[in-house]
C-alpha cells in the first residue's frame, strides 16, 4: 500500500521548473535554497568585515579603487567614520541572523530533519515555503538599507537606543535603521514558521522506530533550536515594535527627557521634552534575552554536526549520547537565565550581577560535558582523515578556546574591564561564529551527496579547511591581547586625527598583521566556492552511502527523490551511532538493519 | 498568517503516505516505541497551532515586562479605562461561548444549527473588533493618543497587537466558514477545532491584558 503511495506522490512531483526549483514545497529544496541564500549573504558580510580590517589595520592609507566603487562610503579615498560604524552593524546584522542561523538551521535543518527522522516532507510544507519566500525579501531589505538615504543602520547588531531610537541621532538612524528593523521582523517571522515545522515535525512525524533517543544528535540540536527560536524570538519582536513606536509616533517607551541632539534639545513647542520617562535598558533586556539563546541558536546545531560527523569517521558510536542530549537541553535552558551577563556595565545591582555570573559559570559544566564526550568518541580511534572530520575537529578546537574566555567574561568583575574590548571579539568570533561557520562547512562536506548527488573535492576541500583554520587563529586570537591592552571595538581607525588614541599606538602592529591574517581568511573562502559551484554542478557523482554512515539519511537514494525513500519508509530499529560493532559482518550497521547486534539494537 | 497555512495542510499532505488523518501515520500502526501516536503529539496540525500560541504568548510576555518596567517610572499616569471595553468584553466570550455550541451542534450533526452559530461567533468577533476602535475614539475624544503618557502608549500598542491578531482569526474565520458552507468539513473530525484553539486563545489573551492594563 504504502508503496503504490509513494509511488502516487512521485508522480505528483512538481514537473514545471519554477514549482520544482523556485517555488518548491519540497524540503530539500528550500533548504538548498535558504543554504545558498544564506552563504551570498556570508559573502558580503565577509567583504564588509574586510572592509573594517583595512580601516583598522591601515588607517593612514587611502584607497582611491575603494572611494570609486563605494563613493557613499568614502571621500578622497578615506573612509568615513559614519560608514565604518554602517560597516560593523552590517556585518554582525548579517552574519548573526541572516548567515549563521540561517546556513545551518534553516539551510541544513530543513535538507536534513525529514531524512534522519524518516518521513517523506516537513509537516507543514506549504508553511515551509512561505518561510522561506519571507526570509528571502528580509535579506533584500536588509541590503537594500545601504542604497537609502544616509545609509544603512549605525547603531551596532545590538541597535541600542537612544541611538537607534533617534532618527537624527547618526546617519544611520534615518531610514537605515528603520529596514533593520523591518528586515529583521521578516527574518523572525520567517523563522517562527521554520521553527514551527521543525517542532512538529521533529516531535510528531517520525517513521517507525524512531523514538527520541534514536534520534542522531544532529535532530535533537534542531529541535532545541526551533524551541529556543519560538520562545526567544518574539522578545525581540516586542522590543522592534516598541522601538518603532519610538522612532515614527513620538512614544517614550526607551527615551528618558533630556536629549540634546547637535547642541539642541529635543523639546516640543511648548518647552515640555519631546521624550520623557522612557528607559533605554529596557531595550537592553528585550534584546538579549533573544540576544543569549540566539547564541545558541548558532552554535547548537554545529555541535549537533560535530557529533554525527566525529562517529562516522572515527568509526565509534559517539560516547555518551545521553549525556549529549542532556548537555544541550541544559545550555538551551540556561539561555534564557543569562541575558544579564551582556549587562553587567549598564549599572545593574551588583547581587543580580552575580546572579547572571554564576548561571553563566554553570554552563560550563554541560559544555565541558560535550566536549570531554567528544574526545572521549575520539580517543583510541582511527580516525579516517576525510574533509568533514576536519572541520569537526575544528570546531572541537574553536570551542575549547572560545569557550575558555568564556569563563573570564562570564564574572562581571572581569567582565566590567574588558566590556566593548577586542578581547569581546575574539571571545564571540572564535566560539559563536568560528565554531558555527566550521560546523556549516563540516556538514556542507559530509551532506553534499544528499543536497546534490554528488562528492566535493577533497583536496581543494583540505586546501580550504588548513588556510582557513590557520587564518581564523591568526585573526582572532591576537584579538585578546590588545583587547586585554585596553583596545576598544568599534572605534574607527586609531592612527588618525580623528579618534586618536596614543596608548593603542603600539598595538598597532597587531592590528596589520590581524588585517593581513583576515585578508588571507577572506580570500581562502574562494576555494570553498569554487569547490561548492564545480562539484554541484560537475563533481563525482555519490553513491547512497559514500562514507559508510549508518544514519537514516544514508539509506535515501543521493540525491533523494521527491518523497524521499522510492518504497515505503524503513522502519528504524537501532540509533545512528552503531560503528565497529562486534560480530557485524560490516564496520557499521545500518539504522534500519533489524539484526540483534550492538549495544542499542532490539526493542529498545 | 501562519495559523490558516497550518489548517490547509489538513488537506493539502500529498507527499507522505497516509494522506495527513493522524491516525493513518506511515508505518506506525501505534504501539511502536517511535512517535508519540496519541493524544496532540498523533495530531501535528493541533500541535503546530499550540506551537504557535505559545510563540504568540511571549511576544505578550514580553511586552508585559516592558509594560512593568515602565510602570515602574515617574511620569506614570494611570488611565481611567473607556466604558465600551467591558461590552466589547462580554462580545469577545459570547464569541467564544458560541463557537462551542456551534461546534456542540456540528458535532451532532445538526448542521443548520451549527452554522446559525457560527454565523453568531464571527458576527460578535466582528463587533468587538468594532467595539475596540470605538474605545480608541473614546480616548482620542478625551484628548488622550498615543504619545499622551505612557499608559495610553501600552493601551494602543497592546490592543492594537491583540487586534491584528483577532483580524488575523477572523480571516480564518472566513475560510472556515466558507468550508462549512461548500460541506467541506466532515462533523465526526470536527474541522473547527483549529479554529477554536485559537479563537479561545485570543479571549482569554484579551482578558490577560485587560487585567495587566487596568486591574493589577
Amino acid at each position: 500500500m504504502a508503496h503504490a503511495e509513494a509511488h502516487a506522490a512521485e508522480a505528483h512531483a512538481p514537473q514545471a521548473f519554477i514549482w520544482k526549483y523556485v517555488f518548491s514545497k519540497d524540503h530539500k529544496v528550500i533548504g538548498v535554497q535558504y543554504y545558498v541564500t544564506a552563504m551570498l549573504m556570508a559573502l558580503i558580510a565577509g567583504l564588509l568585515a574586510m572592509l573594517i580590517r583595512l580601516q583598522v589595520g591601515f588607517p593612514e592609507a587611502t584607497w582611491p579603487t575603494l572611494g570609486k566603487l563605494l563613493p557613499r562610503g568614502f571621500s578622497d579615498g578615506i573612509m568615513s567614520p559614519e560608514f565604518y560604524a554602517m560597516l560593523f552593524t552590517m556585518h554582525g546584522t548579517i552574519m548573526v541572523f541572516f548567515v549563521l542561523s540561517t546556513a545551518p538551521v534553516s539551510g541544513f535543518g530543513n535538507v536534513l530533519i525529514p531524512l534522519q527522522v524518516g518521513w517523506r516532507d516537513m509537516a507543514f510544507p506549504f508553511l515551509n515555503a512561505l518561510s522561506y519566500w519571507t526570509f528571502l525579501p528580509g535579506c533584500i531589505i536588509i541590503l537594500a538599507s545601504f542604497f537609502v538615504g544616509a545609509g544603512a543602520a549605525a547603531g551596532g547588531w545590538t541597535s541600542y537606543p537612544p541611538l537607534s531610537a533617534l532618527q537624527g541621532a547618526v546617519p544611520g538612524s534615518g531610514t537605515g535603521q528603520t529596514l533593520w528593523i523591518v528586515g529583521m521582523v521578516f527574518f523572525i517571522a520567517s523563522f517562527t514558521m521554520g521553527g514551527l515545522n521543525f517542532l512538529t515535525t521533529i516531535l510528531n512525524l517520525r517513521t517507525k522506530g524512531m523514538s527520541l533517543t534514536r534520534l542522531p544528535l544532529t535532530m535533537w540540536a534542531m529541535l532545541l533550536v526551533a524551541v529556543l527560536g519560538l520562545l526567544s524570538f518574539p522578545s525581540l519582536v516586542a522590543g522592534c515594535i516598541l522601538l518603532l513606536f519610538d522612532r515614527h509616533f513620538g512614544t517614550s517607551f526607551y527615551l528618558p527627557s533630556g536629549l540634546i541632539l547637535t547642541n539642541v534639545p529635543l523639546l516640543n513647542p511648548d518647552g515640555t521634552p519631546l521624550h520623557a520617562g522612557g528607559s533605554p535598558l529596557l531595550w537592553q533586556h528585550l534584546f538579549w534575552f533573544l540576544g543569549h539563546p540566539e547564541v545558541y541558536i548558532l552554535m547548537l546545531p554545529a555541535l549537533g554536526f560535530t557529533s554525527d560527523i566525529l562517529s562516522t569517521f572515527c568509526r565509534k558510536p559517539i560516547f555518551g549520547y545521553k549525556s549529549m542530549v542532556g548537555a544541550m537541553v541544559s545550555i538551551g535552558a540556561l539561555s534564557f537565565l543569562v541575558w544579564g551577563h551582556h549587562m553587567f556595565v549598564s549599572g545593574m545591582n551588583p547581587y543580580l550581577g552575580m546572579a547572571f555570573a554564576v548561571f553563566t559559570m554553570l554552563i560550563a559544566v554541560p559544555s565541558a560535558v560535550k566536549v570531554f564526550n567528544w574526545l572521549a568518541t575520539l580517543w583510541g580511534s582511527r580516525i579516517q582523515y576525510r574533509t568533514p572530520v576536519f572541520w569537526a575537529l575544528g570546531v572541537v578546537s574553536l570551542f575549547i578556546s572560545g569557550g575558555l574566555s568564556g569563563i573570564w567574561l562570564g564574572q562581571s568583575a572581569v567582565d566590567i574591564p574588558l566590556h566593548d574590548t577586542y578581547f569581546v571579539v575574539a571571545h564571540f568570533h572564535l566560539i559563536m561564529a568560528g565554531a558555527a561557520l566550521f560546523g556549516v562547512f563540516g556538514a556542507t562536506a559530509y551532506w553534499f551527496p544528499k543536497m546534490f548527488g554528488r562528492m566535493m573535492n577533497e583536496t581543494l576541500g583540505k586546501a580550504h579547511f588548513w588556510f582557513t583554520f590557520v587564518a581564523y587563529y591568526c585573526t582572532f586570537f591576537p584579538m585578546h591581547y590588545i583587547g586585554i591592552a585596553g583596545h576598544m571595538r568599534r572605534i574607527y581607525a586609531s592612527g588618525r586625527p580623528i579618534g586618536y588614541y596614543e596608548f593603542l599606538e603600539p598595538l598597532q602592529e597587531i592590528n596589520v598583521f590581524i588585517t593581513r591574517s583576515a585578508l588571507v581568511l577572506g580570500a581562502s573562502q574562494l576555494l570553498f566556492f569554487v569547490n561548492f559551484f564545480w562539484s554541484a554542478f560537475k563533481g563525482p557523482k555519490a553513491s547512497e552511502n559514500p562514507w559508510n554512515a549508518a544514519g537514516l539519511e544514508w539509506t535515501t537514494p543521493s540525491p533523494p527523490g521527491h518523497g524521499n525513500w522510492p518504497g515505503e519508509i524503513p522502519e528504524v530499529h537501532r540509533w545512528p551511532y552503531d560503528y565497529s560493532v562486534p560480530d557485524a559482518p560490516k564496520d557499521f550497521v545500518p539504522q534500519t538493519d533489524p539484526a540483534p547486534i550492538g549495544a542499542r539494537a532490539g526493542g529498545h | 498568517m501562519p495559523a490558516e497555512a497550518l489548517e490547509d495542510r489538513a488537506k493539502e499532505t500529498p507527499t507522505h503516505s497516509g494522506g495527513g488523518r493522524p491516525e493513518s501515520r506511515c508505518g506506525a500502526p501505534g504501539g511502536d516505541p517511535g512517535p508519540g501516536g496519541t493524544g496532540i503529539l498523533g495530531d501535528p496540525a493541533l500541535f503546530g497551532v499550540c506551537a504557535f500560541l505559545g510563540t504568540v504568548t511571549m511576544l505578550f510576555v514580553g511586552m508585559t515586562s516592558a509594560y512593568m518596567v515602565r510602570r515602574a517610572s515617574a511620569d506614570w499616569r494611570p488611565l481611567a479605562p473607556p466604558a465600551i471595553l467591558w461590552l466589547n468584553t462580554g462580545a469577545l466570550l459570547a464569541s467564544s461561548a458560541a463557537l462551542e455550541v456551534a461546534r456542540r451542534r456540528f458535532r451532532g450533526w445538526d448542521l443548520p444549527a451549527a452554522r446559525t452559530w457560527v454565523a453568531v461567533t464571527g458576527l460578535l468577533g466582528a463587533l468587538f473588533v468594532a467595539g475596540q476602535y470605538g474605545a480608541w475614539r473614546a480616548l482620542a475624544a478625551q484628548g488622550i493618543f498615543l504619545a499622551s503618557n505612557p499608559h495610553s502608549s501600552f493601551f494602543y500598542v497592546l490592543t492594537g497587537l491583540h487586534g491584528l491578531h483577532l483580524l488575523g482569526g477572523l480571516a480564518w474565520f472566513a475560510a472556515v466558514a466558507s468550508r462549512l458552507r461548500r460541506m467541506t468539513l466532515t462533523p465526526g473530525e470536527d474541522g473547527l477545532r483549529l479554529f477554536a484553539v485559537y479563537w479561545h486563545f485570543l479571549a482569554g489573551l484579551w482578558v490577560y491584558l485587560l487585567l495587566v492594563l487596568f486591574v493589577l
